[in-house]
């Protein structure tokens, strides 16, 4: 009974997960203009998409900023995590840990309306930067390095000290043990925060808002823009795109993984059996 | 309680240690006022439980911690406020702390780049280490395609690659289970003593310190309780704590009845000993009186002697092949730890059976600390 419960609860939660999702892909493929009303199966749609150029400039444009802002937020999410967790003491630490995580808990709209504010009076008095690509990506750089931040500090808390030490006992002054010891090790954290920080800033919408220009729409602004004249059949397929391809990265990633750890399982089944033969 | 080795400087001298303390927020001595020296080619082990300082010190020699007080000299030279990249000193880590993301050979390799040696000379001197240590079909593979026991030489090839004067091992054999254990510290102590190197040992295993060190400082509360050989601390320690802390003991509490210049009486309430002991003891004065348990006999027959012999029953016994341990019941209620070496003995002594437990008058060290 408990089985039966527990199996009709996992139903019922993915069902409320995916099957907006599936809905969603089902109507991309529908023939009739009314999103509600299916006729037959059709892929106009997803012509109608290819022809869409405010649609398709809008997806470079989002790339782009996902990109650029994505290595921005790593660089700066890096460096803050390095000095917080390495360093102990220096003075505005503790102003620099809590500002570090405040666009965590700020509400995005107030991030937004003040970064803008103070870009017109900056634009004001020095005549630069125009609203446009620059600032979105000082936007969403702003936001993601405070989660990247998030994700490379537990990836240097679990790392073990000592080989920081061994580095310098070893040779390395401070910075050649980062490059050569911390870096390479942090590979991964710095990965995934990569992929954090690209999706957080590919579907924000807020942040967009308040600090493009004319002529800079990302992709999530063009079809809240849409959505707000009236459902558009073209935004369902311009939709199933993009999860198609997030799914099939998400699963490439993960049968990645799964090879990585059954070769490493291997190779440590390898040396059990040889240090069985040799004592 | 401050026992100090004696600091003479020689030219044999490699490494001095003049009052050296660390206290961490004003208040926690971790280590106190600590002076010592190791001569060329010699290996000095820091023995002690946890918490007692040892690692602290070990972690100032190698430069991680700074100093509260004190100086440490390298040949002569002040090295106390180099950082560890600038002092001619490595260390071989507890759990070894090989380079995960690095091949062995790059892991050996990784303190020789750093000098800019010239590629062919890291070659050759990579080479050479993994010869001695006995790894250089394993040079291509990454630690964690490495054993144990693997890992460990690599770690010992790593530290000694840049040929430090002096070699830190922090608990070397701590991470091996008790099998190989007892193999890589004959094969460690030959590599050190093949390369020469000076080493410092940190350990907290009192076999692995007398195995590999030729001196041995027992510390307890950040101080050293006591310098000396490892027969001098095992046959002579000079505290119920080092006695304590080193090997197992029995422990008599008594008091001195007589006392002349080569032997002294002491009573305690198993029984009377007499002792000799050139220790400064007055009569009346509380001592404590400890007795190795492999220096006690035990037979079934009265023992002939007026002292140092007392009568209990055997509650008792632990096998070990080898020699066999007993814990014989005083009248008193003290326990007595016997150990006697098996195969000569024809009356099996059994659970239950009433002992005479008897001694030599050198057996037994008093201490009055």
């Amino acid at each position: 009974m408990n089985n039966a419960f527990a199996k009709s609860w996992m139903i019922a939660v993915y069902a409320f997960l995916y099957l907006p999702i599936i809905t969603l892909v089902v109507y991309s493929f529908n023939a009739s203009p009314l999103v509600t009303v299916w006729s037959h199966a059709s892929v106009k749609w997803y012509v109608a998409l290819m022809a869409d150029d405010d649609l398709i400039s809008a997806v470079k444009l989002s790339l782009e900023i996902a990109f650029l802002s994505a290595l921005m937020s790593v660089f700066f999410g890096t460096f803050t995590a390095f000095a917080l967790n390495r360093y102990r003491r220096f003075s505005g630490r503790t102003l620099l840990s809590s500002m570090a995580s405040a666009p965590l808990v700020m509400p995005d709209v107030i991030v937004g309306l003040s970064l803008l504010l103070m870009l017109v009076s900056v634009q004001h008095w020095l005549g630069f930067p125009d609203r446009g690509l620059f600032t979105i990506l000082l936007g969403h750089a702003l936001l993601g390095a405070a989660y990247a931040n998030v994700v490379i500090t537990s990836r240097l808390r679990e790392m073990d000290g000592r080989l920081d030490e061994a580095a310098m006992d070893l040779g390395c002054k401070p910075f050649q043990v980062f490059r050569l010891v911390t870096l390479p090790l942090l590979v991964p954290a710095l990965v995934s925060a990569f992929l954090l920080t690209f999706t957080l800033s590919f579907d924000d919408v807020v942040l967009s808002s308040f600090l493009s220009g004319p002529g800079y729409s990302t992709l999530p602004m063009v079809i809240f823009s849409r959505a707000r004249l009236g459902l558009n059949p073209s935004i369902n397929a311009a939709a199933t795109v993009i999860i198609s391809v997030v799914t099939i990265g998400v699963i490439a990633l993960s049968l990645y993984q799964a090879r990585a750890a059954r070769q490493r399982k291997r190779e440590m089944a390898l040396v059990y059996s040889e240090s069985n033969q040799n004592t | 309680m401050v026992i100090q080795s004696e600091v003479k400087t020689t030219e044999q001298d490699l490494l001095r240690v003049v009052g050296l303390s660390k206290i961490y927020d004003g208040t926690v001595k971790a280590v106190e006022d600590v002076a010592f020296s190791v001569q060329k080619g010699e290996v000095f082990a820091l023995l002690g439980g946890s918490g007692c300082g040892k690692s602290t010190l070990l972690r100032m020699l190698a430069g991680f911690e700074t100093p509260t007080q004190g100086n440490i000299f390298l040949a002569g030279k002040d090295i106390t406020s180099l950082p560890p990249y600038q002092r001619p000193i490595n260390m071989m880590f507890q759990s070894y702390a090989l380079f995960p993301h690095l091949t062995v050979w790059d892991n050996i390799a990784f303190g020789l780049r750093r000098d800019g040696m010239a590629k062919a000379d890291i070659a050759n001197r990579v080479e050479s280490m993994l010869s001695l240590v006995q790894l250089n079909q394993f040079a291509r593979r990454k630690p964690h395609q490495l054993s144990g026991g693997q890992q460990q030489r690599v770690a010992l090839a790593r530290s000694l690659a840049k040929r430090p004067q002096l070699l830190l091992l922090d608990e070397p054999l701590g991470a091996l289970d008790k099998k190989l254990r007892e193999k890589t510290q004959f094969e460690l102590i030959n590599i050190v003593q093949e390369v020469g190197v000076t080493c410092v040992l940190v350990t907290h295993d009192q076999e692995e310190a007398m195995t590999m060190a030729s001196r041995i400082a027992v510390m307890g509360g950040g101080r050293f309780l006591q310098v000396g050989r490892p027969r001098e601390i095992y046959e002579v320690p000079n505290s119920v704590q080092v006695a304590d802390f080193v090997g197992n003991v029995n422990l008599f509490q008594g008091e001195v009845t007589a006392a002349d210049a080569t032997c002294i009486t002491v009573r305690s309430a198993e029984c009377m000993h007499a002792v000799t002991h050139s220790a400064a003891v007055r009569v009346g004065m509380r001592v404590s009186l400890a007795l190795r348990p492999e220096k006690i006999t035990l037979t079934q027959v009265l023992p002939l002697a007026d002292d140092n012999w007392c009568v209990g029953e055997v509650v008792e016994l632990a096998y070990f092949g080898a020699y066999t341990t007993y814990h014989v019941k005083l009248d008193s209620g003290m326990v007595l730890k016997v150990q006697a070496m098996n195969g000569t003995q024809t009356n099996v002594i059994a659970v239950g059976h009433r002992v005479y437990a008897s001694w030599h008058t050198l057996a037994v060290v008093v201490l009055t600390q």
